[in-house]
């Protein structure tokens, strides 16, 4: 048993932490030039080298679709999106829809306005399709874990933002996080967090290894470390104070980021309902 | 990554499985996940016997030198097969890797191979009814006569002390000294003048640990562990034992807990969607413990030092248990008064909510905790 990443690993999230955060949200071409495109079809990696890049693309809070199409995993140049209950997040940025019926469509269609501004998330205008390629309990189960690692990077970055904002800020004479009732939030915050990236650690060698607990793992990390992410953001959100309210600050960006991770496909509880079905009927 | 066992962790298991089957007496079986004391000393002896009781111990003390894997993989097998832990737990646990990490040879030589063995059972005395969490506080006197200690004071919250042959007892040695500078690490033989045991009956009904009275207890000066003032030291040695290794056992517990609640709740045919997702959580929780469990195992193999994740164990262990019982007791709903004898179950979940109330207590209170986890994981600035 061996729950570590490898040394390769490792430098792949350095070298991806130090380029988003010159650049955190680079264009498909740009991640095509780092070799990142089409990492599930090569046979160079795997779907945990996949997982140390969605978790740091969260954790930078990158725009684009790379998420997705990587999740997707057709077998042609296009970029792709996947239709999620219904929308599909960046719309405008696609060439292609995968949909759960595994048909993909053109993308084209309305652009709504959301609570998260960044997800370009639009509605399909009913269209040609055409059949794609894949079975969709496996994209399902790709996306749930793609969903819980980038939850994982969300919980991380907003927990670092309560941990350096909490040790530096004064009142009353003192720093804040010497206060317990401050401290102690964050460090149910941090529990939160970790478990989830257990989780969602789990999940991606699960997926990696098409092993029989993939899906059970998948929802679980998921319904987890959403969840995590949401609170994680809503503790440092009130152990900012004012700061944290306000635009004036990116952890609203954190916050919004989470509440679409935490509903996107289903909420927790739809997930903790499939895994009440596997305990209680088995 | 590699979450599957290795070659040798999959022997192992099968070893131990193999064990299990050959050697569990049914009596036993149904005890797990009783009360801690109820494990006998007879599978204890045969858990020594077999060169399970010490596997990370090194060899020259007894132990079978086996990586922390094993220890876990035991561990995880033992809740499998619902069977009882060693009834030594504080000797394995604690006093024996404090005496291999500051005993004398002829201390080793006296203590460790029996604690293995289980032909003698340890307790603890650190708690006082004024030091709990405040460890530095005790006021039991480990006075120096010259050619022995003598000891008077109270300790509280020993389980075990009732049946057992030693104490590791913490106490003030040199009343003049500074904090953390003043206290005396000593081991007592709780069969001397002076030692009463009397039980102490906690929320369950149960005496399942007790208080200890020394009243002018002579201790020899070849029972000194470390140094005269120096036993804070040999303290944080016990407790980062009593708490590193602590993880995976506590997730053993959790999944014989989850194991039971799930069988109940199909019993029981539940149906009810907010009980079902109460019950999906717990078992969720379990699973994050468990991985979680694994991540700190790996930092600690490839590193030799645990890794933070390890930190939130017990407390993540503590809550999921209070909330998991108290699950049980609504499954069981009007019937959750009845204990022994009410025509419904044994009492077990009645028994296992009200003792699950001790945990957060117990083995570090969840504020400290947090406040170990607040300065020493996160780096937040000390709240005292």
């Amino acid at each position: 048993m061996d729950f570590s990443f490898s040394s390769e690993q490792d430098d792949l999230r350095r070298e991806a932490r130090a380029f988003l955060e010159s650049n955190a949200s680079p264009t498909m071409d740009q991640l095509a030039d780092l070799g990142w495109v089409g990492i599930l079809q090569s046979e160079e990696f795997s779907f945990v080298d996949a997982a140390v890049l969605f978790e740091e693309l969260g954790r930078a809070l990158y725009e684009g679709p790379y998420v997705l199409n990587e999740v997707a995993a057709q077998p042609d140049d296009d970029v792709w999106s996947i239709e999620i209950d219904g929308f599909v997040p960046h719309l405008d940025s696609v060439d292609r829809v995968l949909r759960p019926d595994m048909t993909a469509a053109t993308a084209s269609g309305e652009v709504l306005t959301t609570v998260d501004e960044t997800l370009g998330l639009g509605r399909l205008s009913p269209d040609g399709s055409e059949p794609a390629q894949g079975e969709w309990p496996e994209v399902r189960r790709r996306l749930l874990a793609a969903l819980a690692l980038e939850a994982v990077g969300i919980g991380s970055k907003a927990l670092e933002l309560a941990i350096a904002y909490t040790a530096d800020r004064e009142q009353f004479g003192k720093k804040i996080g010497s206060y317990q009732a401050v401290s102690h939030s964050v460090v149910d915050g941090y529990v939160g967090v970790e478990l989830g990236r257990s989780l969602a650690y789990a999940a991606a060698w699960a997926v990696a290894e098409g092993d029989e607990q993939a899906e059970l793992l998948a929802v679980t990390a998921k319904a987890q470390a959403t969840e995590a992410a949401v609170a994680a953001c809503e503790r440092s959100i009130q152990v900012h104070g004012g700061i944290g309210f306000t635009w004036e600050h990116p952890l609203h960006r954190y916050y919004k980021r989470a509440l679409w991770l935490e509903g996107a496909l289903g909420y927790g509880r739809e997930h903790r309902a499939q895994v009440a079905q596997y305990l209680l009927s088995s | 990554m590699d979450l599957r066992d290795t070659p040798d962790e999959a022997a192992f298991r099968q070893e131990v499985r193999d064990f299990i089957a050959q050697n569990l007496p049914d009596s036993s079986r149904r005890r797990s996940g009783r009360r801690f004391e109820d494990a006998d000393r007879d599978w204890s002896r045969k858990l020594g016997e077999a060169g399970y009781a010490g596997l990370t111990w090194p060899k020259e003390f007894g132990g079978a030198g086996a990586p922390y894997s094993h220890q876990a993989i035991f561990l995880e097998e033992l809740a499998r097969a619902e069977a009882p832990s060693h009834l030594g737990v504080i000797g394995i646990g604690m006093a024996g890797p404090t005496i291999i990490a500051w005993g004398t040879d002829e201390q080793k030589a006296r203590y460790l191979a029996k604690i293995l063995s289980a032909e003698e059972i340890w307790c603890q005395g650190f708690s006082e009814p004024g030091a709990g969490s405040d460890l530095a506080a005790v006021r039991t006197r480990i006075e120096d006569q010259g050619d022995h200690f003598l000891v008077n004071g109270q300790k509280v919250w020993s389980s075990f002390a009732h049946i057992a042959d030693y104490c590791i007892l913490v106490g003030l040695g040199l009343p003049d000294e500074p904090r953390y500078k003043n206290l005396t690490y000593v081991i007592v033989d709780m069969h001397a003048p002076g030692v009463e045991v009397r039980p102490l009956v906690q929320i369950t009904g149960h005496p399942e640990f007790n208080e200890i009275f020394f009243t002018d207890v002579q201790v020899p000066k070849e029972n000194l562990l470390g140094e005269i003032g120096g036993g804070w030291q040999v303290a944080m040695t016990t407790l980062l034992h009593e708490r590193g290794t602590l993880g995976f056992a506590l997730a053993a517990t959790l999944d014989v807990a989850v194991r039971k609640l799930v069988a109940l709740a199909k019993e029981r045919n539940v149906s009810d969607p907010i009980l079902r997702d109460r019950i999906a959580r717990e078992w969720i929780e379990l699973q994050a413990l468990r991985y979680t469990n694994y991540r700190a195992l790996t930092t600690l193999q490839k590193t030799g030092i645990p890794g933070p994740e390890g930190s939130i164990s017990k407390l993540v262990w503590s809550e999921n248990n209070q909330r998991l019982t108290k699950l049980a007791l609504e499954i069981l709903g009007s019937h959750a008064q009845l204990t022994n004898g009410g025509g419904d179950g044994d009492g077990y979940w009645q028994y296992q909510q009200l003792r699950s109330r001790g945990n957060t207590i117990e083995a570090g209170t969840s504020e400290i905790l947090r406040n170990i986890v607040a300065e020493r994981v996160l780096g937040l600035p000390r709240s005292r």
